[in-house]
């Protein structure tokens, strides 16, 4: 409970977090760009657990533990993601999105 | 009687064909050629010894031929209706198994003259392999279900052997057309099958037959139900005729036979004369008991008119013929005629079963010098490369033993005595002079027909004109020319077997007694139309032409075999090809099959339209992704109550 902020303020604070993350995730042309806005959408997830945690039931800790998990999580998925584009570099030259349309009809 | 070694008789001639099949392209000519001769000759002689071990050893009981049966059930239907596979013997089936072994083995010997070089020698003997085994199975079936399993596959053997010179355009058209025509017949067999077997609850033909002490028939008061005011187990037996019409070629199921003979001689010889066409006299004999007690006989009468009717028509026919073979085709369907018309005047007891010994009898001897005919018609074409009685005249010079023993089975054919066809011919006058005196005359009237058209192929042949020829023509070799003296020696002798003792209606034997005046009658009646052909055709002269167009009108129509495959080819194409199938055709095309592919068609057209929506691009997917969310929480948050 942190004094003077209600859960709204918070929560608006994580939308905009997370709706920026999606405008990120689906404008960026670079690949390590759309890497980032992902990550703020997780961590706009991550912080809306701690918070619903500590303002709805401030006696457990359920939501704190989960957001822990969602940073491992993150933090492996990240090492994935920077290995694939890794990858993706050395067969073609690139990290942009567009580069990578090969996969259709 | 122990009959299990019967079954290695048909069986012989399947292991031939499967060896001869299988190992097509690796058996030499010469060899497959002994291979076949040596396995129906193995069945010969198992048949002989059957024969005499059932009519002289241990056929009898109490002076009644047995009938021995042995079978294992093969489809169950219920407790009483199942098909069973099996060999029956009683006198017919011994019979036949003897004229068919023998014929069988005649055509063999001489094919291997005949078809001497003949690119397909090797599958040539297989398929002759393969119909003699169908039509040994045939000739033992035990159930009428067995039969027509059997008889499908002579029809088919038959298919093949006709359509054997493949690469002839007429030989494959006469082989689908001969196929075709006794498969519509036998579907009326498969009806009546059905129908006797649904009625009756059993296929099997002991059941079917049996005939209780006072001479009738058990199973009289099957099925009262009647349709059109006839029984339906007369139904039946008229539907099963029409497949044994169709095989026989018996009128106007008749168009296949003389197109047949596109077919290899020796395959004329044996199954379009002397074998699969008499199935059908077989057929009826087999059932005799049921058409004679059925309905007092009732089927059996559309028989003997049959049969009457056709002899007299194809007699009519052969008198015009150029062909040989046609001829001889005529002359067969006529002599089936004679067979189904005995069979169908006969009654059950004793003496009065004459005329079903006389159809029996006729089948015998028929098959000896029919074959011998046909053999020696081959040899001949062998000899001057033509079918055509203009190619041919003066023959007698240069091919001395197809000269006598064809000149020996015409005088059979013709009923001069002593000759084998003279006894049977004889007996089937006696026993339709005894039943129905217009059919005696129909007999008496087609002897002569007979005795005519039959000279005038062998004067044409052997004497007439002295036609020039290129190759001076030969006498067939040793191969050819044995079974034709076999057959000669046959058709002198066939005739004096007792027949009456052995094969009979009711199986007990009678003495039977050459009617002498019935006799008179009609050897006077063959020697004038041998003495009319005489005239005709001994010497080159014009009066047979001079006659022809003394007929006119009638001999066009007889010489187009009364334009019967116009009006067949009428029906089918005009009417039943413009009428019914074409717009059933169309029906299909355009609603069935246009329905099926309307909906694969539509199914691309819509895929084109929206494949593009796999873009290969990650973010358009996101963006799907995100409005479908963005869209669903929106329903959630206000739609849902």
């Amino acid at each position: 409970m942190i004094a003077g902020i209600s859960i709204y303020e918070i929560f608006t604070l994580t939308s905009i977090l997370f709706f920026i993350g999606i405008y990120g995730f689906i404008t960026r042309k670079n690949l390590i760009s759309i890497l980032i806005s992902l990550e703020l959408i997780l961590n706009a997830s991550a912080i809306n657990f701690v918070v619903i945690n500590k303002y709805l039931y401030p006696d457990v800790l359920q939501g704190v533990f989960f957001s822990i998990f969602i940073i491992a999580v993150a933090a492996a998925e990240t090492a994935l993601a920077v290995a694939i584009i890794i990858n993706l570099y050395r067969q073609i030259s690139s990290v942009e999105v567009k580069d990578t349309e090969i996969m259709k009809y | 009687m122990d009959i299990s070694y019967i079954l290695f008789i048909p069986l012989i001639p399947l292991a031939v064909f499967l060896l001869l099949g299988i190992g097509y392209q690796k058996i030499q000519p010469s060899v497959s050629g002994y291979i076949g001769v040596a396995g129906m000759a193995t069945s010969a002689a198992l048949s002989y010894y059957a024969a005499y071990q059932y009519f002289f050893a241990s056929g009898k009981v109490d002076g009644v031929y047995q009938t021995f049966v042995e079978k294992t059930v093969w489809m169950n239907f219920t407790d009483t209706l199942h098909i069973d596979m099996g060999i029956l013997v009683d006198p017919i089936s011994i019979m036949m198994l003897v004229v068919v072994t023998t014929i069988s083995l005649m055509v063999h010997i001489y094919s291997r003259g005949y078809m001497d070089g003949d690119k397909g020698y090797t599958k040539f003997f297989a398929f002759l392999s393969l119909f003699s085994f169908s039509m040994l199975g045939l000739v033992l079936a035990t159930n009428l279900f067995q039969i027509y399993i059997f008889w499908e596959l002579v029809g088919v053997s038959s298919y093949l052997l006709i359509g054997y010179y493949y690469t002839k355009t007429s030989a494959v058209a006469a082989a689908k057309k001969a196929f075709i025509v006794t498969r519509f017949a036998d579907f009326g067999f498969l009806i009546g099958i059905l129908i006797v077997g649904y009625y009756a609850g059993t296929f099997d033909f002991e059941t079917l037959n049996a005939v209780n002490a006072e001479g009738e028939g058990l199973l009289l008061n099957w099925a009262s139900t009647s349709f059109m005011g006839l029984s339906v187990i007369t139904w039946g037996l008229i539907l099963i005729f029409m497949g044994g019409a169709g095989k026989s070629a018996m009128f106007p199921l008749h168009i296949w036979l003389p197109d047949a003979m596109e077919g290899p001689t020796p395959v004329s010889a044996l199954i379009h004369a002397a074998t699969m066409v008499v199935a059908g006299v077989y057929l009826v004999a087999r059932l005799f008991p049921m058409y004679y007690f059925v309905e007092g006989g009732y089927a059996l009468n559309i028989v003997a008119y049959v049969g009457g009717f056709s002899s007299l028509f194809a007699a009519v026919i052969a008198l015009t013929q150029t062909d040989i073979k046609r001829v001889l085709a005529f002359s067969t369907m006529s002599q089936i005629g004679y067979m189904m018309l005995a069979l169908g005047v006969s009654s059950y007891k004793g003496h009065e079963g004459v005329g079903y010994m006389a159809s029996m009898f006729h089948l015998f001897t028929h098959a000896m010098f029919k074959a011998l005919l046909f053999l020696g018609a081959g040899s001949v074409i062998h000899a001057v490369h033509s079918n055509y009685l203009k190619d041919m005249g003066g023959l007698r010079k240069y091919m001395p033993i197809t000269n006598i023993t064809f000149l020996i089975a015409a005088l059979a054919i013709a009923g001069v005595p002593p000759f084998a066809g003279f006894w049977s011919k004889d007996e089937i006058l006696v026993a339709a002079f005894e039943k129905n005196q217009l059919l005696y005359f129909v007999v008496l009237f087609v002897a002569g027909l007979t005795a005519f058209y039959m000279f005038r192929l062998y004067f044409g042949i052997f004497w007439g004109k002295d036609t020039k020829y290129h190759h001076p023509p030969h006498e067939s070799p040793m191969s050819m020319a044995f079974p034709l003296l076999f057959l000669a020696l046959m058709s002198m002798v066939a005739g004096f077997i007792p027949f009456s003792k052995f094969v009979t209606a009711d199986k007990v034997g009678f003495e039977a007694h050459l009617n002498l005046p019935l006799a008179a009658v009609a050897v006077g009646t063959g020697l004038t139309g041998i003495i009319i052909a005489w005239i005709f055709y001994k010497k080159e002269n014009d009066l047979a032409e001079k006659f022809a167009n003394a007929f006119g009108m009638f001999y066009k129509w007889t010489y187009h075999k009364f334009y019967f495959d116009e009006i067949y080819m009428f029906v089918t194409k005009k009417i039943i090809f413009n009428l019914v199938s074409a717009p059933i055709a169309k029906f299909d095309k355009k609603y069935v099959d246009g329905t099926m592919e309307g909906i694969g068609n539509k199914t691309v057209i819509i895929s084109e339209k929206i494949k593009g929506l796999q873009s290969g691009r990650l973010q358009d997917y996101a963006m799907f992704f995100v409005s479908g969310v963005v869209v669903v929480a929106l329903v959630f948050i206000y739609l849902w109550t």
